[in-house]
């Protein structure tokens, strides 16, 4: 295996924070940002989950890379992708019992994460198991970013809390913050998300996505 | 190379290699974090008995706590406590399954949709300072519009007024059925009566909330918005476990003896 020009490595490690997020820029993996970024606390042990299954996963497709048969070879990823998610699943409900079951079922889902099984075939079935390693942890953090804002916004402005802990005193316990109920539904995740896309966006013209068609003129009014 | 990979006997080869190392994988993940899991489990059982009963206090350890609390099996049939080696570890659930220990409940009489139950069941007593039974609390089950739910009732030692009602395991929708983990829905149980005067069950969760002025009041909590069949579930439920098929019958005794022999 060849030498990781440490460049070379921290391009794959930092790059999938802003220049090509996961989130913002691919667009993938959205479900889970909706459903447990109601608390900071689930979503900081989602991602934990997310970049630990995306990190091993990259890391023992591309160790097996050469030796897997392309006509199989989405039902191998998958196969290690679901292992590592049961796994990952199974310690959380032997350590993390509360947080578990307020995940339920997102935990299983990341089975089903655009994220984890993109990287395994754009990235891990062409590069060696290092590289890969480092482009897993990557792309979690990407998702982590995302997340973890969307958690604080919705945790601090929803239940006027961050971790549990109170910041701004709500009116209902004697304080002066009335909490935006809106941002404990899901759809107050995507217009964070939507918010976050169009600001990145602006400071980087270039991730705008090229129209896919021109849009129609109308036709001369003739009569 | 590559047309080696490709060949049928390289992707057979590679399929087994990968089925078997994964199965390995998840199930020694499986049985190691197996003891791990249950002490959870088992903690958050003696949490929700703690919490239906209004026993948590804060600052003192579920454990402590629990302590307090007098496990005991009761023959449903009689309504007599059954002596066992140890009542708090007697698997309610696992004794529905099997046969010898459980009967079939005829569909006509199924209103929770349960198919099986046991015939022994646990029961938690919480005695106060002086030994006078104060909390009964029982575990109730039945079907809501997608799951089995579970939940812990308790009642004060007239057997009728509510303590509280936690849910503690359920599949129902987030946001509509599974309201039922909500405490503000939570707070309307304390207080209410589960008997009529002729000692039938008669509490139920009222569609369009409660009318205070109904003589149905004190026995009704609001259903839950948008998940009819989820409420229709909870009074069910609790419908069955209370009648004599379910707790009545032990109830009944409870009260005859002034719930001193608990």
């Amino acid at each position: 295996m060849a030498k990781l020009d440490p460049k070379e490595a921290q391009d794959v490690l930092f790059k999938p924070l802003l220049r090509d997020n996961p989130i913002a820029l691919q667009v993938l993996g959205i479900c889970s940002a909706l459903a447990v970024t109601t608390k900071l606390e689930t979503a900081l042990v989602m991602c934990l989950a997310l970049t630990s299954v995306t990190a091993c996963s990259n890391a023992a497709i591309s160790a097996i890379r050469h030796h897997i048969p392309s006509s199989i070879r989405i039902i191998v990823q998958m196969t290690i992708i679901a292992s590592l998610v049961i796994v990952a699943d199974q310690l959380l409900k032997a350590f993390f019992f509360e947080i578990s079951k307020q995940m339920s079922v997102f935990v299983g889902l990341i089975i089903t994460n655009c994220i984890v099984m993109g990287r395994a075939e754009a990235y891990a079935m062409k590069n060696p198991p290092l590289p890969s390693l480092l482009d897993g942890i990557g792309n979690g953090l990407g998702y982590s970013l995302i997340l973890v804002v969307v958690a604080v916004i919705r945790e601090l402005f929803g239940s006027g809390k961050l971790l549990g802990v109170e910041i701004l005193p709500l009116v209902t316990e004697g304080g002066w913050y009335t909490a935006n109920g809106l941002l404990l539904l899901p759809p107050s995740a995507f217009f964070i998300i939507g918010l976050f896309i169009w600001i990145l966006r602006t400071y980087k013209p270039e991730q705008v996505e090229e129209p896919e068609f021109e849009e129609a003129k109308a036709a001369p009014h003739t009569v | 190379m590559s047309h080696e990979k490709d060949s049928i006997k390289n992707t057979v080869k590679v399929a087994a290699i990968l089925c078997l190392v994964c199965s390995v994988v998840v199930s020694a993940a499986a049985v190691i974090l197996r003891p791990t899991q249950q002490a959870n489990a088992a903690l958050d059982r003696k949490r929700n008995i703690l919490e239906a009963g209004g026993l948590m206090e804060p600052g003192r350890s579920v454990d402590e706590l629990f302590s307090k609390v007098e496990a005991r099996v009761v023959d449903l049939e009689t309504g007599e406590f059954v002596d066992v080696e140890n009542p708090a570890t007697y698997d309610q659930r696992g004794a529905a399954k099997n046969p010898s220990t459980s009967i079939a409940v005829p569909p006509e009489e199924d209103i929770a949709s349960i198919r099986r139950r046991a015939k022994q069941a646990s029961v938690y007593l919480a005695r106060g300072q002086d030994g006078s039974l104060e909390r009964i609390i029982l575990p109730v089950h039945g079907y809501g519009l997608w799951s089995t739910m579970y939940a812990f009732l308790a009642l004060e030692a007239d057997t009728n007024t509510v303590v509280g009602l936690k849910f503690y395991e359920h599949g129902e929708t987030p946001g509509l059925g599974g309201e039922v983990d909500n405490p503000l829905w939570q707070e309307q149980w304390p207080g209410k009566q589960v008997y009529d005067d002729n000692w039938q069950p008669a509490v139920q969760l009222a569609k369009g909330g409660v009318d205070p002025n109904s003589s149905m009041a004190k026995y009704s909590v609001d259903a839950l918005s948008g998940a009819s069949l989820t409420s229709n579930g909870i009074t069910n439920l609790l419908q069955y476990w209370l009648s004599d098929r379910g707790f009545g019958t032990f109830l009944a005794k409870l009260r005859s003896e002034g719930g001193q022999n608990g």
